[in-house]
């Protein structure tokens, strides 16, 4: 893993941001790595505009501020690409993973990308599929496992198991397993 | 070394922990806006017969501290959680807490006061009772807020000390964060801590006393009030003799202060809390650059490390002291007032500048760092003059 890893979560409040970037910053923990997952406390409303954040670095985290300069963006809303700027500050070899039906080129396009790499994964798709709600969160973590190489499957589903065995029934467990898996092997890559 | 369990938790969560581990026997809380979910957690804790305390909840923070007072007075060990607009409601509590020499140990997430609204990180809460006579510790990461209740609560209890004490994190940053955290095993806090044997409590009918007594025009107001400066004397090896002994038995050191790049620093920022690693970083990020920069963050706000502070900023050419609150009509922030009050008696005249800063949860960016180490490095070079006050990243 490298030094340090700068996530930035852009989703619309429900979707389940703040549950994945704490999902990822607790997998990172079992895998020993140092980390930090926050939301970016507003009004809390429904279908509004939201960030979150989560560092992972195989050292100690002693910085406490927003992450300007992710190496990881994830929207998981299409429709904030028309209203937020989600590639903000992205470093030149960073990934930017968004939940749509459309190809990266295209996303790339509309973000005016010319570096690093883009993913694109119909997750609100796979969730209708298999939990049969549009909750994004848990597939956009099997495609950023895929898009940035931090984590295999296995670590995420196993995380995932154990946290949400305490909290949901065994049907809810084995779709959010399913959505992962198949985002992490339908992702689409381009860079 | 203890046995320790590696966590992902807030601040609030591992607050809500040690609070658990301490047992004790009354904690009164009251879920103002903003409360923390300290007591929140803590309260299921309870619900789940996972503790033993008696849970009062009250009709206001004001109530809160009133019915931690009584408790403590009848020979409790007390705990509670607050922030922001709950602890400046408890402000008359405060002092009697304290006047009491009631070993009550409070976390207090550190947010703004209104108005305007604002319920994010700062530290105006907490500086607006620093004369209420409380030990105050700050933490910078939730494991130092686990850390500090802990010590605090061994401190406070300290038959030379008897001084309420207060445990500080930072609102949101802090409390609300995920990261990683060491957890003490049960068995290690308790035995730590050890059972409190309170000095005068009112339910021993062997042995009554008073507490809280008239002591107006010729009673002994004055003598109680320089009692309580002694104990807080009293508090220095106390803090340092339980900072010693809590990193024998969980590996992490501990003291007042703590320095970075100090052997040779030229330049200084001296922080408390949650933006102590941002100046750490970008000091380092200096050094590399063979700059001398160096970071000094205070632990202990009171009582207050005079001595370590102006030993630690010998010999350097420059100083910013950053305030994370204000104290308006004052020359710079609560925070800068001591530090130029610990080198008035230094040899040499260092030039201290008061930053403000992140006021109201205003992001601390690393950038703003950099500015006030460059700034600095212009002054130490004598390439510009120490100014007056500045707000950093103000718009």
């Amino acid at each position: 893993m490298q030094q340090l890893t700068e996530i930035r979560w852009h989703a619309r409040a429900g979707q389940g941001a703040v549950t994945a970037a704490k999902l990822v910053a607790e997998t990172a923990l079992e895998l020993d790595q140092y980390i930090q997952a926050m939301p970016e406390y507003g009004p809390e409303r429904m279908g509004a505009p939201i960030q979150a954040f989560t560092r992972i670095s195989p050292q100690p985290i002693e910085i406490h501020c927003n992450i300007e300069n992710p190496n990881v963006v994830v929207v998981l809303d299409e429709s904030l690409l028309a209203t937020v700027d989600v590639a903000r500050g992205v470093t030149e070899d960073g990934v930017v993973i968004v939940n749509t039906c459309k190809t990266p080129g295209q996303i790339r396009t509309e973000l005016g990308l010319d570096s690093g790499k883009v993913a694109c994964i119909d997750a609100s798709g796979i969730a209708l599929d298999t939990l049969k709600r549009d909750i994004p969160n848990t597939p956009m973590i099997g495609a950023l496992a895929k898009a940035t190489g931090l984590f295999d499957l296995r670590p995420v589903i196993d995380h995932l198991q154990k946290t949400f065995g305490k909290k949901f029934t065994q049907d809810v467990i084995d779709a959010n397993v399913a959505c992962v898996t198949r985002a992490y092997e339908e992702v689409a890559i381009d860079g | 070394m203890a046995e320790q369990k590696t966590v992902a938790a807030t601040g609030n969560t591992v607050v809500a922990e040690a609070m658990r581990q301490c047992k004790p026997d009354v904690v009164a809380a009251y879920p103002i806006t903003p409360q923390t979910t300290i007591v929140e957690e803590y309260a299921g804790f309870v619900a789940k017969g996972r503790v033993h305390t008696e849970y009062v909840t009250v009709e206001s923070e004001h109530s809160a501290m009133s019915a931690c007072i009584g408790a403590s007075a009848a020979g409790a060990r007390v705990m509670t959680a607050t922030a922001s607009q709950g602890l400046a409601l408890m402000w008359e509590e405060l002092h009697i807490a304290s006047g009491m020499r009631l070993p009550i140990v409070m976390a207090n997430a550190n947010r703004a006061l209104s108005a305007p609204i604002n319920i994010h990180c700062d530290h105006g809460d907490a500086m607006g009772a620093r004369d209420a006579g409380w030990i105050m510790y700050f933490a910078e990461s939730a494991q130092e807020a686990y850390d500090n209740t802990i010590m605090a609560l061994k401190v406070a209890e300290d038959p030379s000390v008897l001084l309420p004490a207060m445990s500080c994190l930072d609102g949101f940053i802090t409390t609300h964060s995920i990261d990683r955290v060491d957890v003490l095993d049960d068995e290690s806090v308790a035995g730590f801590v050890g059972e409190y044997e309170p000095a005068n409590a009112l339910l021993d009918t062997d042995d009554p006393v008073s507490h809280g007594a008239f002591a107006g025009l010729g009673g002994p107001f004055f003598e109680f009030k320089r009692a309580q400066r002694e104990a807080m004397e009293a508090a220095r090896p106390v803090i340092t003799s339980v900072g010693e002994a809590y990193s024998q038995l969980s590996g992490r050191p501990f003291d007042v202060i703590e320095t970075f790049g100090m052997e040779d620093a030229e330049v200084a920022a001296v922080v408390i809390g949650s933006a102590s690693g941002n100046a750490r970083h970008i000091a380092r990020q200096l050094r590399a650059q063979g700059v001398k920069a160096g970071v000094v963050k205070v632990r202990v706000f009171r009582p207050f490390p005079y001595a370590e502070l102006a030993e630690a900023l010998r010999g350097v050419k420059a100083v910013a002291v950053l305030d994370r609150a204000e104290s308006f009509g004052a020359e710079g922030g609560p925070l800068f007032l001591e530090v130029r009050s610990a080198l008035y008696d230094a040899s040499d005249r260092i030039p201290v500048v008061s930053y403000i800063y992140g006021l109201g949860g205003s992001d601390v960016r690393l950038e703003l760092m950099e500015r006030m180490f460059a700034d600095l490095s212009d002054i130490a070079a004598g390439s510009a003059q120490p100014g007056k006050l500045v707000y950093l990243g103000a718009r």
